[in-house]
């Protein structure tokens, strides 16, 4: 029953962790730019729209609109102002430079919030359950893993679909031969920044409404987030939101095993998966 | 004979510290299919870069319809009716057939005359509408490079610029490739041909240039210039006047 249980709970934290995985899967997996501080934004997000919510009253709906617009606008500027220097072949310009503005945005969020760890009140949402047969299956975690499920499959048919999803590709294929078949490649990074960033809207309100959110978590998120792109396989949208499953199933089942296994666990799941199957998931070759 | 379509004057290039054009002046009018000989690093490739706006130039050196363009952006230079198919083809890996072909569809000019349609490049290369759904990687280097070809068609330019399109193929897939040439010029569509063979060069053209080390060593029309000529130019010869 217990591992029934776990099962459950990890495909339902493995919903939360696809949100963070999204817009590293664009980012990462398709642009191919390496961005350390995609948990810091996410955290920067959440911090800010507890304030907001704080000081204005906002519900967290109202709190979660906000966030996306936020997102959107601090991946453009993202990108205007950093990512499009430091764009190219080469990933270690790109990695350099947002270790770097890590490093601040955490210094200066521990300035602004102090180290305390806050949460946003979800109301009687955040308590509300059901139960399965014999589970008992929390509202909140379902709607987090059925957002999750419409952003992936929003996201993926963008990219197959659309002008834009068709750019972005050709884009990330060779950036100078998309350019010479007259796509603008710094409109199309700007955007593609703004919906990676935008996504981290909707992981922050949930994050801290499921738990708890502190200027030095981003870099967890970070790597729970890079894992699920590389257990999923690189330029997969479902296969970022597979790895997510395969982590989130991975350290529930471990924190059954034992309380101090989990987090463990999926960091060796990750690397197992990474040696018998270094393209991922649902890579290709 | 139309009016000019697009022309360079005094064009000066260079990679670094490396000059590689030294004041190039060229012309091609609306229509016109001109090639552009030359021995290995003439400068051939540099001059349809330059034009293309992926070497920075000065705006004036490059004009179109009169116009100073040297140094826009390539997309730019699409949107104003100038497409490329580039040296080694450079299609958008991973993706399949069409959709490498939309990306050209959603980023045309404003098409001038009929426009091109997906239905008319696989008229033009019928062995791609079978492959539609394919990855581009699994082509061959001949339908490859009709899919470069399609792509640069469906931006709907009036000048497209072709680089090197024979290069690595076998000779009856150049002759499939360069069988197209007369159609897509029949639509209005200036062409600049780069390439090495100079018989293929100067049956395909009304016009060409040879290129030698960065400067245009002769310029005529195709079918006035004997091959004497010609080689003299190419190879640097002392008299390389047509």
């Amino acid at each position: 029953m217990q591992w029934l249980d776990g099962l459950v709970q990890g495909v339902l934290l493995g919903g939360l962790y696809a949100q963070y995985a999204l817009g590293m899967a664009l980012m990462f997996g398709v642009m191919r730019i390496v961005n350390i501080t995609h948990g810091d934004l996410m955290i920067l997000l959440a911090l800010t729209g507890i304030s907001l919510a704080a000081t204005f009253a906002l519900g967290p709906w109202t709190v979660l609109m906000v966030l996306v617009a936020l997102g959107a606008i601090l991946g453009l500027l993202l990108q205007r102002l950093i990512l499009n220097r430091v764009v190219g072949a080469d990933p270690l310009p790109s990695l350099i430079a947002t270790f770097g503005l890590s490093v601040a945005l955490q210094n200066a969020m521990l300035q602004v919030w102090s180290a305390d760890t806050r949460s946003l009140g979800g109301g009687d949402i955040a308590q509300a359950s059901f139960q399965l047969g014999t589970l008992y299956v929390g509202v909140l975690p379902v709607i987090v893993l059925a957002t999750a499920t419409l952003l992936t499959g929003g996201l993926d048919a963008t990219l197959r679909y659309t002008r834009f999803g068709r750019s972005l590709r050709a884009a990330s294929a060779d950036v100078e031969a998309a350019a010479m078949t007259g796509v603008n490649p710094k409109g199309v990074y700007a955007g593609a920044t703004a919906v990676a960033v935008a996504i981290l809207g909707f992981a922050a309100v949930f994050q801290s409404m499921r738990a708890t959110v502190a200027p030095a978590d981003g870099p967890f998120q970070l790597i729970y987030a890079f894992e699920a792109v590389i257990i999923g396989g690189m330029g997969s949208i479902w296969g970022a939101f597979l790895g997510a499953m395969v982590l989130g199933i991975s350290q529930s089942i471990g924190f059954r095993i034992d309380p101090g296994f989990g987090i463990l666990a999926g960091h060796l799941v990750f690397l197992l998966i990474l040696a018998l199957r270094p393209q991922g998931l649902l890579g290709k070759d | 004979m139309s009016s000019t379509l697009l022309s360079t004057q005094g064009l000066v290039a260079r990679y670094g510290d490396f000059q590689a054009l030294y004041g190039i002046d060229f012309e091609i009018s609306e229509g016109e299919v001109v090639a552009l000989i030359g021995a290995n690093g003439a400068g051939k490739s540099t001059l349809l870069k330059s034009i293309m706006g992926l070497l920075r130039v000065a705006p004036e050196m490059v004009r179109l319809d009169g116009r100073p363009v040297g140094g826009s952006k390539p997309n730019r230079m699409v949107s104003d009716g100038v497409a490329i198919v580039p040296e080694g083809r450079r299609l958008f890996t991973g993706m399949s057939v069409v959709d490498n072909l939309r990306v050209a569809i959603d980023h045309a000019a404003v098409p001038r005359g009929t426009a091109w349609t997906l239905d008319r490049v696989f008229e033009l290369f019928p062995i791609l509408r079978e492959k539609q759904a394919v990855p581009v990687q699994s082509l061959s280097g001949g339908q490859q490079q009709m899919v470069a070809i399609g792509r640069a068609l469906l931006n709907q330019p009036r000048l497209l610029l072709c680089d090197e399109i024979s290069l690595g193929l076998a000779p009856k897939v150049v002759k499939e490739i360069y069988r197209a040439i007369p159609s897509i010029s029949a639509n209005g569509t200036a062409i600049i041909l780069v390439e090495q063979d100079v018989g293929l060069a100067r049956s395909a053209s009304n016009r060409l240039y040879c290129m030698l080390e960065g400067r245009v060593s002769l310029t005529g029309r195709s079918q006035d210039i004997s091959r004497e000529v010609i080689g003299a130019a190419y190879f640097g010869g002392a008299h390389a006047v047509a």
